[in-house]
C-alpha cells in the first residue's frame, strides 16, 4: 500500500507534470507570437489608373521572394483590357507581363495574336492583380492538413513544411493566385512579402512600382493614406460574389475585369 | 517547367498560375471509390435485403469490394506533391476541409468491410486450419497456410450452430451499417468536388448524389464483368479437368447459373442508372435554364469543346446504348460483357467530364485549357500523372483480388449457412 504522503506528492507531481505542456501550448502559438496585435489588419490599394503595364512589380516580386524568374508562374501579375468600338473584350497577361507589355498585338494563346488597330479601340487600361488575403478564404478553408493559415493581421500564409501539395486550395481560389512552387513542389501564394511587411518596408511590388499604382496600408489606422482611400473613395474589390470578403481593393475598377 | 505546364494548352485569357492540376489520377479516384461503394451495395443487397438471386455475386464482390479498397487510395498517393507527407491528412486533420475527413471515413469503411468478410468466411477459416492441423507432415507451404489460417481464425474455433447463427446476425449488421458508410465515402468524394465555389461546373449540391448513384452503376458493372470473367476462366479449367475425373459439374451447368445471376443483376444495374441518369440531365437542365454568370462558358465547353466527351461517349455510349442492350428481351452472356463494359466506360467518362471539364476553362470565364494525356512517360511526372500511371491504379484492383481469392476462395467454398 502507499503511503498517504507518498500519495500526495505523485499527485502534485502528475499534475505539474499535466498542467505545464499545456501551458507550453499556448505560449508558442505562432500567430499570437508574431501577429497577435489587434490594431493591424493589412490593406491592399490599386489605382489601376496609375497603372501602365511596366511589370516592374512583377520583376521585383520574383526576385524579392524566389521564383524562378523564368517560371510560368507567378505571385502577382497585370492584366491588359482593350475594348474596341463595337463592344469586344480583349485581355491577355503574357507571361504575367514580367517583361511588361512589348508587343501592341493581344496574346490570344497557342501562340496566336490580334491585331487592334488604333481607331477601333474605345478603351485600354491595365490591372495588377495578387492575392486578395480574403476575410474567408476558400484556400484555407478546403486545406486538409492546415498548411495554410490565416494569421489575424488578415494575410494568409503557407506552411511549406506541412503543405502536401494536394492542390485543393489552388483549387478553391476563384481568383487563381496560387500555383505549385516549382522548387518546393508546395502551394505557394502572394502574402504581401510577409517577411517585409513585418519588418516595417513595404511590399517589394509597392516599392518597385514607379508610378505609385501599388500602395499597402493599416486598415486598423484611421490617418493611414490607404485606409483612407477606401473609406471615402469610390473603389471596388474583385469577384465580391464568391463571398470571400477580399482586402485588396481597385481605383477605377471596370465591369470588364475579370 | 511548372507542375501542369507539360500537359496543359492555353487558349484566350487564362490566368498566368492557372493549369489543369488535377489530372488524370484525380479522374481515377473517384472512378475507384465508387467502384468499392457500389460493389459494397450490390453484396449488401443480398446480406441486408435478402435478395436470395444475388447470393453467389454478393460473396464475390465484398472480396472485390475489399480488393479495391487499397487501390481507391493509390491515385491520390500518385497526385500529391508530397506523397510523403500524405499521412498528415490523418495525423492532423484539418475539419473545414472536406480531404480531412478522408481518413476516418477510409477506415471506418475498410474497417466494416473487413469484420464483415472476417464474419463471412469465419467457418471457411477454422475448417481450414483444422483440416491442415491434423494433417501429419505439412510442408513448408501447408505450414505457411496453416499458421496464416490459424491467425485469421483469431482464436475464434467456435463452429456450433448458434455461434454460426450470431455470425450471420454480425454479417447483417455490418452489411446494414455499410451501406451508409459507403454511400458516404463515395458522397464525400463527391463532396469535395461540388463544394469548390470557385468552380462554376464543380459547384452543385446535387453532385455527392450524383456520384452515390454513378458508383454503384460503374460498381455494379464492374462485379458483373468480373463474375462472367471468372466463370468463363472456372468452365474453361472445368472442362480441363473433366477429362479424368467426370463427377465435377457440366460447363451447361455452369452457364445456366450465370446467366441467371447476371439477369438478376443487370436488373439492379439498370434502376441505378436511371437515377444516375435522371440526376445528372437534371443538373444540367437546370444550369441552362438558371443560366448564371458561369453558363456562359459552360454551355461553350459542354455543347462545344467537350460535347464528343459528354454526349457521344458519356450518354450515348456509355447510357443509352448499354441500356438498350440490356433491356432487350433474352439477355446473352455476350449482350452483358459489351455492355457492362459500356457502362464502365459511360461512368469514367463521367468522372473525366467532371474532373477534367471542370479544369477546361479559366476562372477568368475568358478563356480555355486543354488537357493532353501524357501518352509516353519521359519523367516521373509524366509517369504518374499520364496514361501508365492511370493503367497502373486500374490493374492494381485485379492483382489483388487475384491475391486475396487465394485467401478468400469466392466460388468453392462450404456454404456458411
Amino acid at each position: 500500500m502507499m503511503k498517504r504522503r507518498e500519495f500526495l506528492k505523485h499527485a502534485i507531481t502528475v499534475v505539474a507534470g499535466l498542467s505545464l505542456p499545456l501551458a507550453a501550448l499556448r505560449i508558442v502559438q505562432p500567430e499570437r507570437l508574431f501577429a497577435g496585435q489587434e490594431d493591424l489588419r493589412w490593406i491592399f490599394l490599386v489605382d489601376t489608373h496609375k497603372c501602365v503595364g511596366c511589370g516592374f512589380c512583377v520583376r521585383a516580386c520574383k526576385i524579392e521572394n524566389e521564383i524562378p524568374y523564368d517560371a510560368n508562374v507567378t505571385r502577382t501579375w497585370v492584366e491588359r483590357y482593350v475594348v474596341t468600338t463595337d463592344g469586344e473584350t480583349f485581355a491577355d497577361t503574357p507571361i504575367g507581363a514580367r517583361d511588361g507589355f512589348t508587343d501592341r498585338r493581344i496574346d490570344l494563346g497557342e501562340g496566336k495574336f490580334k491585331e487592334i488597330k488604333d481607331e477601333e479601340i474605345e478603351k485600354a487600361f491595365f490591372v495588377p492583380k495578387l492575392c486578395n488575403q480574403c476575410d474567408n478564404p476558400p484556400c484555407v478553408q478546403v486545406c486538409p492538413v492546415g498548411a495554410t493559415y490565416r494569421v489575424p493581421d488578415g494575410v494568409v500564409l503557407v506552411d511549406r513544411d506541412w503543405c502536401i501539395g494536394c492542390g485543393y486550395c489552388i483549387m478553391g481560389c476563384p481568383y487563381g493566385v496560387r500555383f505549385f512552387h516549382p522548387v518546393y513542389r508546395v502551394a505557394e501564394k502572394c502574402n504581401f512579402c510577409y517577411h517585409r511587411i513585418t519588418k516595417g518596408l513595404k511590399a517589394a511590388c509597392v516599392d518597385a512600382c514607379p508610378f505609385g499604382a501599388r500602395l499597402i496600408g493599416n486598415a486598423r489606422d484611421p490617418n493611414d493614406p490607404v485606409t483612407k482611400t477606401v473609406l471615402a473613395g469610390r473603389v471596388g474589390v474583385l469577384k465580391d460574389e464568391y463571398g470571400t470578403k477580399p482586402w485588396v481593393y481597385y481605383l477605377g475598377l471596370s465591369k470588364e475585369v475579370r | 517547367m511548372v507542375h501542369g505546364e507539360v500537359w496543359t494548352i492555353k487558349e484566350l485569357f487564362v490566368y498566368p498560375n492557372e493549369y489543369i492540376y488535377w489530372t488524370v489520377q484525380i479522374v481515377m479516384y473517384p472512378f475507384m471509390t465508387g467502384l468499392v461503394a457500389g460493389a459494397f451495395v450490390l453484396s449488401s443487397l443480398y446480406h441486408v435485403f435478402g435478395v436470395k438471386q444475388l447470393k453467389e455475386i454478393s460473396r464475390f464482390s465484398l472480396v472485390f469490394s475489399f480488393a479495391l479498397l487499397p487501390v481507391a487510395l493509390l491515385p491520390l498517393l500518385l497526385h500529391l506533391q508530397q506523397p510523403l507527407r500524405g499521412i498528415e491528412v490523418m495525423l492532423t486533420p484539418h475539419f473545414t476541409s472536406a480531404i480531412a475527413a478522408f481518413g476516418i471515413v477510409f477506415s471506418v469503411y475498410g474497417l466494416i468491410v473487413a469484420s464483415e468478410l472476417w464474419f463471412v468466411y469465419r467457418r471457411y477459416f477454422v475448417e481450414t486450419a483444422l483440416a491442415l492441423r491434423e494433417k501429419a507432415g505439412r510442408s513448408l507451404a501447408e505450414n505457411i497456410r496453416y499458421r496464416l489460417y490459424r491467425l485469421l481464425t483469431l482464436g475464434a474455433y467456435d463452429l456450433s450452430e448458434q455461434a454460426q447463427e450470431l455470425d450471420d446476425k454480425a454479417v447483417k449488421i455490418l452489411a446494414g451499417a455499410g451501406i451508409p458508410v459507403a454511400c458516404f465515402l463515395h458522397g464525400y468524394a463527391g463532396f469535395i468536388f461540388g463544394s469548390v465555389k470557385a468552380n462554376a461546373l464543380w459547384m452543385t449540391p446535387l453532385m455527392p448524389v450524383i456520384f452515390i448513384c454513378s458508383a454503384v452503376v460503374s460498381g455494379i458493372a464492374l462485379c458483373i464483368l468480373t463474375y462472367i470473367v471468372t466463370m468463363e476462366i472456372r468452365k474453361l479449367i472445368v472442362a480441363w479437368r473433366r477429362k479424368p475425373l467426370p463427377v465435377l459439374p457440366l460447363s451447361e451447368e455452369l452457364k445456366s447459373a450465370e446467366i441467371q445471376v447476371v439477369t438478376m443483376t443487370t436488373r439492379y444495374l439498370v434502376m441505378f442508372m436511371v437515377l444516375a441518369i435522371t440526376l445528372e440531365l437534371l443538373d444540367l437542365i437546370f444550369r441552362g435554364y438558371t443560366a448564371v454568370k458561369s453558363w456562359d462558358i459552360l454551355r461553350s465547353v459542354i455543347y462545344g469543346r467537350d460535347f464528343f466527351n459528354i454526349f457521344v461517349l458519356q450518354y450515348g455510349l456509355g447510357n443509352l446504348v448499354p441500356f438498350v442492350l440490356l433491356l432487350l428481351p433474352r439477355l446473352t452472356i455476350r449482350r452483358a460483357i459489351l455492355a457492362t463494359t459500356l457502362v464502365l466506360l459511360g461512368v469514367f467518362m463521367m468522372r473525366w467530364n467532371v474532373v477534367i471539364g471542370g479544369q477546361a476553362f479559366s476562372s477568368s470565364f475568358a478563356g480555355y485549357m486543354h488537357y493532353q494525356l501524357p501518352i509516353v512517360p519521359h519523367d516521373w511526372e509524366t509517369f504518374r500523372e499520364g496514361l501508365c500511371g492511370a493503367l497502373m491504379v486500374g490493374v492494381a484492383p485485379f492483382i489483388l483480388f487475384w491475391l486475396l481469392c487465394k485467401i478468400f476462395p469466392v466460388f468453392d467454398c462450404p456454404e456458411s449457412e
